[in-house]
């Protein structure tokens, strides 16, 4: 397997686009991204790219050029993105090719999700309940977590707090308005023990990544963001996922354990070499726990690191530097590569008025949704 | 006007209240609803009470569809409760006062009248109550 570089970065701002196509979006990122690596679409050899509820991806040839590049769409829920990457990254590695992209957008109606019973292979009465409701259950993972490992309401606000403060200095990023602790904490409960700005809102964007083998990353002098790990995993028996009528008294893992183990593995560093990271951030509580999840901490002890600020811009371990879902939104087919975009920028020293201070050199992303699915990168300068 | 069950075969109401599982065959594994499919799986009673493994408020009224309650929107509260021996199912939760719900409290089974039909009819739906007697 030969090493695979990030040679170019775009993103077409997340949060609201009138007038522009999900499609659109995305096409403008991946723009943005061969300029940035001084190529044109008719230098990509293949595409990667999908989105969950803004159409295929490989219909942006019509938008970009009619060059006859194969390109494959990904439809993989939370994960679309992440897939997109591993596909490209693999296309690379294997030697088959130089250079190609990943691109993922989405745009997504106002207000919750709303899905139906018979998608999730469900029986009508479940959704006529009102149980197909995605905040419950991310509601109830953190409820229970939260008394089993004794973290308050105020780090969940804390969580919110620094995403927004870090999206001042986002251009991508959606909320950009920094919002007090007091606020966010007395703000209607949407579910309970969650307030409405702990939750990230459904929204549009997109981000598109070139991605290059060594000899042509040098080329282009582009040399600098080396992909060390790429993994996706499904969830094991016993985790907690969304839609379940039921769940077996005997509980077990997580999809994130195992994505996050398989990518240490690959990097073969581990969590205490991570200079800054991005985590899920679907609510407060979900950043919370993937910092354990993901090794950075043992369960319960984020209360003393969000009081003490050492997920910030100047902390231990800076985490979603960029307001993450929280502020960016969750355009899904997008998400997961604008954390690896986030990354990619801090490597290179680009980060502005969020830059990740004291020259990072290793960079990690981390997403998790539905139906129990999860992605790891690791990024190294 | 009468009540009728949001669905067949998830709880059986006399001589009490009882949800229906669905135990495997073969491995034995008990799960809610009893999935269509009398080949691998047996339907079996569940307990009637259980400790409350997590919680929240459905604050803000589910769309529709799916949901049928009534558009008059009144929040309530949904959590999964641990059946010994069996399994931990999601559930409604009828109670007055949310703050009062407590993490590995006892919640005994009850039904709910939690929607009207185009008739006029109540919908009958299973849900679990915290059970204050001894």
């Amino acid at each position: 397997m030969q090493d695979v570089y990030i040679v170019g970065i775009g993103i077409h701002p997340f949060g609201r686009s009138e007038g522009l196509s999900g499609l659109q979006q995305g096409a403008n990122a991946a723009r943005a991204a061969m300029a940035d690596a001084g190529l044109e679409w008719p230098d990509m050899q293949f595409g990667f790219g999908g989105s969950d509820s803004a159409g295929n991806a490989d219909t942006i040839v019509n938008e970009l050029g009619l060059t006859g590049l194969p390109f494959i769409n990904v439809k993989n829920g939370c994960a679309t993105g992440g897939s997109a990457l591993i596909g490209s990254w693999q296309a690379i590695a294997s030697g088959a090719h130089d250079v190609g992209i990943a691109i993922g957008f989405d745009k997504h109606p106002r207000g919750a999700f709303n899905a139906m019973p018979a998608e999730y292979s469900l029986p009508e009465w479940y959704g006529e309940a009102g149980f197909m409701v995605t905040t419950q259950f991310f509601a109830m993972k953190l409820q229970r977590y939260m008394a089993l490992h004794g973290i308050s309401p105020t780090s969940l606000g804390r969580v919110a707090e620094k995403a927004f403060r870090n999206a001042v200095h986002a251009d991508h990023a959606w909320r950009r308005s920094p919002v007090d602790l007091d606020t966010i904490l007395n703000a209607p409960m949407i579910s309970d023990p969650l307030t409405k700005y702990m939750f990230c809102s459904p929204a549009e964007g997109g981000v598109a990544l070139v991605l290059a083998s060594a000899k042509k990353a040098r080329e282009l002098g582009r040399d600098q963001v080396r992909i060390k790990a790429a993994v996706i995993r499904t969830r094991p028996p016993g985790s907690f996922e969304v839609f379940a009528p039921s769940m077996d008294i005997e509980r077990g893992g997580a999809p994130t354990l195992l994505a996050s183990k398989a990518a240490y593995e690959m990097a073969g560093i581990g969590p205490e070499d991570i200079d800054l990271a991005q985590l899920q951030d679907t609510e407060s509580g979900a950043e919370i726990m993937h910092m354990a999840e993901n090794g950075f901490c043992a369960d319960g002890d984020q209360e003393e690191w969000l009081a003490n600020g050492w997920t910030n811009i100047d902390g231990r371990l800076p985490v979603n530097t960029d307001g993450g879902c929280l502020a960016c939104g969750e355009p899904i087919g997008a998400s997961g590569l604008r954390q690896v975009y986030e990354n990619a920028l801090q490597l290179r020293g680009l980060g502005g008025g969020r830059q990740v201070p004291g020259d990072p050199r290793t960079a990690y992303s981390h997403v998790y949704g539905a139906p129990g699915i999860s992605g790891v990168t690791i990024l190294e300068r | 006007m009468g009540a009728s069950a949001i669905a067949q075969g998830l709880f059986r109401e006399t001589p009490e209240p009882t949800l229906i599982g669905g135990r495997h065959r073969d491995t034995g594994r008990i799960v809610f609803p009893c999935p269509d499919d009398a080949a691998r799986w047996e339907p079996i009673d569940l307990p009637r009470r259980g400790t409350l493994w997590s919680w929240t408020v459905q604050r803000f009224r589910p769309k529709s569809p799916p949901y049928i309650g009534p558009e008059d929107f009144t929040p309530f509260a949904i959590g999964y409760v641990e059946l010994p021996g069996a399994t931990i199912v999601e559930t409604q939760i009828v109670v007055a006062d949310f703050d009062s719900l407590t993490i590995g409290m006892t919640m005994k089974l009850v039904t709910t009248d939690f929607a009207t039909a185009a008739n006029g009819d109540a919908i009958r739906l299973y849900a679990f109550t915290p059970a204050t007697e001894a």
